[in-house]
């Protein structure tokens, strides 16, 4: 039986199993029908040592190939400082469940009302969670807020503009949910104001949820969206990458009611797509309809400066089939990667890494159209990802640049390509890609 | 533990950085943008130095209990080991360097793992396959509702609407369901804690789309009549769901589909040992019966008949698409390195280890404790407060007397079934010794309750910060730092 997770000994299971007064571990299962024990051989492969378990993942590894990122579309391969993974494997906080206990909590409590703090300033709204799985389902929940805040709502209108897994999540919650979708579609790569006018106008519009930076990686402008929105009763909701939020205009300042996104942006690894913390923001109007574990400040009874979970009457375990959410998680460890990024990395940081990647994005934006491969798609300001539309086939360019381990040119719609740039990137980098293309082409 | 009272925000001072990054300039720059989509004014946050970072969250977490500072009796929560080397596997470049819209060819490893993975489940649990998508048990639920609701409405069942859950259920399962658009049937427990099949039977008819079943139960019971109850919801059409959230009792003995489940999620968070995190990241993936396959959601991971593996997105059958990629990579990787360390053989002792443990505890407080069903338990048992409460001694003031004592609380209030509920979940991977020391430290308050009963309604005394001032904080919510 002796195996490193398991520390009992032969004589410690006796003594145990003579305190509960049966003769053998099996009679643990007396009450369980003994047809449906499983008494065969397990088919998995059989145990093996640490050393050799290093061995089979390496061998795997060796069957993905490490590609240099030039693509954005969601997830991003911004630079995570070193001290991150640090303070992340101190296994009080990884081993630490949802701080139900708070005296023995402060330290997850405090630093997710830091991520709040953090979250609020870039949103520009009053408060957030940090119990969103990812960008996609968090939109979903927003669509679902958006539905529990107004009254009498049949219908939640989504930009087509939106990154295309987010506009799928939400569909499948609304589908089951039963909330009726609208969407606006994009004219010349941004959200249409006429055709949000027009939609919003047929009435029922619980929320209109629009992506700030959109899938074409073009910073939309919202000039009078959130006035229309509201005219009508509903919530103006705005989709945002959080990182570009130090520099582009806010959903705040555009007048949303409630923001949305991954934060994987701030300091989160790539990880093939998870784990991620998505975030749910809002005003203060909405709060009581937030779903997931929110942190308030406090005193304990000595008078000392303490954190706790708050408005817990908001949650699926209080509210159980009136929830408008099941959420129950708290995405807390990696709250905490963006938490002590943004402390690292604080406005000066922030404001730099959006400028090495909208530098390096232009750059390599007006080099791509020289090749002759491509040309321009739209005309209208991005930040660290574009699109352009490809003159071969999308397909022959993203093969030739894995040929040379560049991952980019990924289709986001026929013939239309996306490039992303982090701080990562450098000069000679593009250079390299694009000196590659030219040869290629000729 | 030593209390500390900064916010990192204090410790912001303007001009201070703690990042480092390349000099290189380019000629276009952030002004370029036009000025009515650019932010007015830089965000607060704070300034500070890399030893500023390090010692505040150093600092943070010697404020916190994890599994790695002591034993941790959370009920229904799991709080087993979380080994080391998960770790450094779900840290290896090759993995975590991944971008999910990688294409298939560059990514054949990632895919490797999804499909081992799947597979091991499906053997653990005896299903036939698993979308390994859902992000955590929560999420697992409402994909497995999902995907009983798309099995109805691919029949043309369309009134099918109404799903039983039992009182003692986790709160989830009511949320995840309301969610999925289905309205609750509330079945009562028995004396014995179980499922009354007799309080069943009138509410099976045929717009019932199924029963979510906890086995055993939050309690920590065996359902008994499972396979009756099984026949009976699938006469009336309906299916069963399984809530894997007190899977790991069964690991090893028992598999939900051979006890008739169509749908279940797992906790690899709870049962597969991979951190809690406070809170999350978690995975809760989703195992169903042959003939529900085709509802799986997508993305779906595809092999063919020469182990390529390729990854299959929308299509006309599935429930749809429920996560932005495909799921926790990094805590699935955690779980199949435990599952590869446990192997064939030592996967049959999990179950009966953790049931050992419980029962152990069980026996050796009851008589100092209220056992309110007196039976054998799986993973976890529920007492109903002291035995002798007459000195006012709550169950609350219990759990925080223990945290004087540097144990983690059990879960408290929960299940719903009794007042003073106390949930103790001790897990395999605990030492005889461990357990003593709890039971001895049990008794020992049960005893203080009597003779010093102050002593537990002012607990605790030595953590950081003690009792808090929780009305105040809902009812003057104090949110982020500018609101301090």
């Amino acid at each position: 039986m002796a195996f490193a997770y398991f520390p009992h000994t032969e004589d410690d299971v006796r003594l145990m199993l003579d305190r509960i007064g049966v003769g053998s571990l099996e009679d643990l299962y007396s009450d369980v029908p003994q047809d449906v024990i499983y008494r065969e051989e397990y088919d998995l492969p059989d145990a093996l040592s640490e050393h050799e378990v290093r061995q089979y993942f390496e061998e795997l590894a060796e069957q993905n190939t490490s590609l240099f990122c030039l693509c954005g579309l969601g997830a991003y391969d911004h630079y995570a400082p070193a001290v991150i993974p640090h303070i992340i494997s101190r296994s009080e906080f990884l081993t630490a469940y949802t701080p139900y206990q708070p005296e023995v909590s402060q330290g997850t409590l405090r630093y997710i009302f830091e991520y709040q703090s953090m979250i609020t300033e870039l949103t520009g709204m009053d408060c957030t969670n940090a119990s969103m799985y990812d960008g996609a389902t968090a939109a979903a929940e927003a669509m679902m807020m958006a539905m529990a805040s107004t009254k009498k709502k049949t219908r939640v209108l989504l930009s087509e503009g939106l990154l295309p897994q987010v506009v799928n999540v939400v569909r499948t919650y609304a589908k089951f949910n039963g909330i009726e979708l609208g969407f606006i579609p994009c004219v010349d790569g941004a959200t249409s104001y006429g055709a949000m006018l027009t939609e919003v106008a047929v009435g029922d519009v619980a929320g209109v949820l629009v992506p700030g930076i959109n899938k074409y990686g073009i910073i939309e402008d919202f000039t009078g969206f959130a006035d229309a929105v509201h005219a009508q009763k509903g919530l103006f909701m705005v989709y945002s990458d959080p990182s570009s939020l130090a520099v582009i205009k806010n959903p705040g300042e555009w007048g949303a009611d409630i923001v949305c996104g991954d934060s994987q942006s701030l300091g989160v690894p790539l990880c093939y797509g998870g784990p991620y913390v998505g975030f749910l923001a809002c005003k203060k109007d909405y709060v009581r309809k937030l779903p997931g574990r929110i942190v308030g400040a406090t005193k304990d009874v000595d008078g000392k400066r303490a954190y706790v979970l708050t408005l817990q009457a908001r949650e699926q375990h209080i509210r159980r089939e009136k929830a408008t959410s099941n959420i129950c998680s708290n995405q807390s460890l990696m709250a905490l990667y963006v938490t002590v990024y943004m402390s690292l990395m604080g406005p000066s940081g922030l404001r730099k890494v959006n400028e090495l990647s909208y530098g390096g994005a232009h750059y390599l934006h007006d080099r791509l159209l020289e090749t002759g491969l491509f040309e321009k798609a739209f005309d209208k300001p991005f930040l660290k990802e574009f699109t352009l539309r490809a003159l071969v086939p999308a397909q022959q360019i993203q093969e030739a640049l894995q040929m040379i381990g560049v991952f980019g040119a990924v289709e986001v719609e026929e013939g239309l390509v996306n490039f992303c740039v982090t701080e990562k990137v450098s000069k000679d980098n593009i250079d390299a890609v694009v000196g590659y293309l030219n040869e290629m082409k000729s | 533990m030593k209390y500390y009272d900064k916010l990192i925000f204090d410790l912001s001072k303007a001009g201070r950085q703690g990042y480092s990054l390349p000099a290189r300039s380019w000629d276009a720059t952030l002004a370029d943008i036009p000025a009515g989509l650019r932010r007015a004014q830089a965000p607060a946050l704070p300034e500070v130095s890399e030893l500023d970072v390090v010692r505040h969250y150093t600092n943070l977490s010697q404020m916190n209990f994890g599994v790695d500072s002591g034993f941790y009796p959370l009920g229904s929560c799991t709080m087993k080991y979380n080994p080391k080397i998960n770790e450094e596997i779900a840290a290896m470049p090759a993995f975590a360097g991944i971008h999910p819209l990688q294409p298939s060819e560059t990514v054949q490893g990632v895919l490797r793992v999804y499909k081992e993975l799947a597979h091991a489940l499906s053997a653990i649990t005896g299903m036939a396959e698993f979308t390994l998508n859902p992000f955590a048990g929560a999420h697992g639920e409402l994909t497995g509702l999902m995907i009983i609701r798309q099995y109805h409405i691919s029949r043309g069942d369309l009134k099918r609407t109404r799903i039983i859950v039992p009182d003692s259920a986790h709160g989830t399962n009511p949320a995840s369901a309301a969610v999925c658009g289905l309205e609750i049937v509330q079945v009562k427990s028995k004396e014995n804690g179980l499922v009354d099949v007799e309080d069943l039977k009138p509410l099976l008819d045929d717009t019932i789309a199924g029963i979510m079943m906890t086995n055993p139960n939050t309690l920590g019971l065996f359902e008994k009549d499972i396979k009756e109850i099984a026949s009976l919801i699938h006469e009336c059409g309906g299916l069963l769901y399984y809530d894997g959230a007190n899977m790991n009792p069964l690991i090893g003995m028992v598999r939900p589909g051979d006890m008739g489940f169509d749908v279940l999620h797992l906790n690899l968070h709870k049962s597969f040992s991979t951190p809690h995190g406070g809170g999350g990241p978690g995975a809760g993936p989703v195992g169903v019966a042959a003939h529900l396959v085709p509802f799986l959601p997508v993305p779906k991971v595809v092999e063919d008949e020469e182990g390529y593996l390729t990854i299959a997105g929308q299509d006309g059958e599935s429930c749809g698409q429920i996560s932005g990629f495909m799921g926790n990579f990094g805590v699935l990787l955690r779980a199949y390195t435990y599952i590869l360390m446990l192997g064939k053989q030592n996967v049959k002792m999990v179950g009966p280890l953790a049931v050992l443990g419980a029962n152990y505890i069980k026996e050796s407080l009851k008589d100092c404790y209220k056992l309110p069903i007196e039976s054998v338990c799986k993973h976890e048992f529920v007492f109903d407060g002291l035995l002798d409460q007459s000195t006012g001694v709550t169950t609350l003031d219990i759990a925080k007397r223990l945290l004087d004592y540097g144990f983690h609380a059990p879960t408290i209030y929960f299940p719903l079934l009794f007042h003073q509920a106390i949930m103790i979940e001790p897990t395999e991977t605990e030492s005889k010794e461990t357990l003593d020391g709890f039971i001895e430290i049990m008794r020992h308050i049960a005893a203080e309750a009597i003779s010093d009963p102050e002593s537990l309604k002012t607990a605790p005394h030595t953590t950081p910060v003690r009792r808090l001032d929780e009305t105040t904080a809902a009812r003057q919510p104090v949110l982020r730092y500018a609101e301090m």
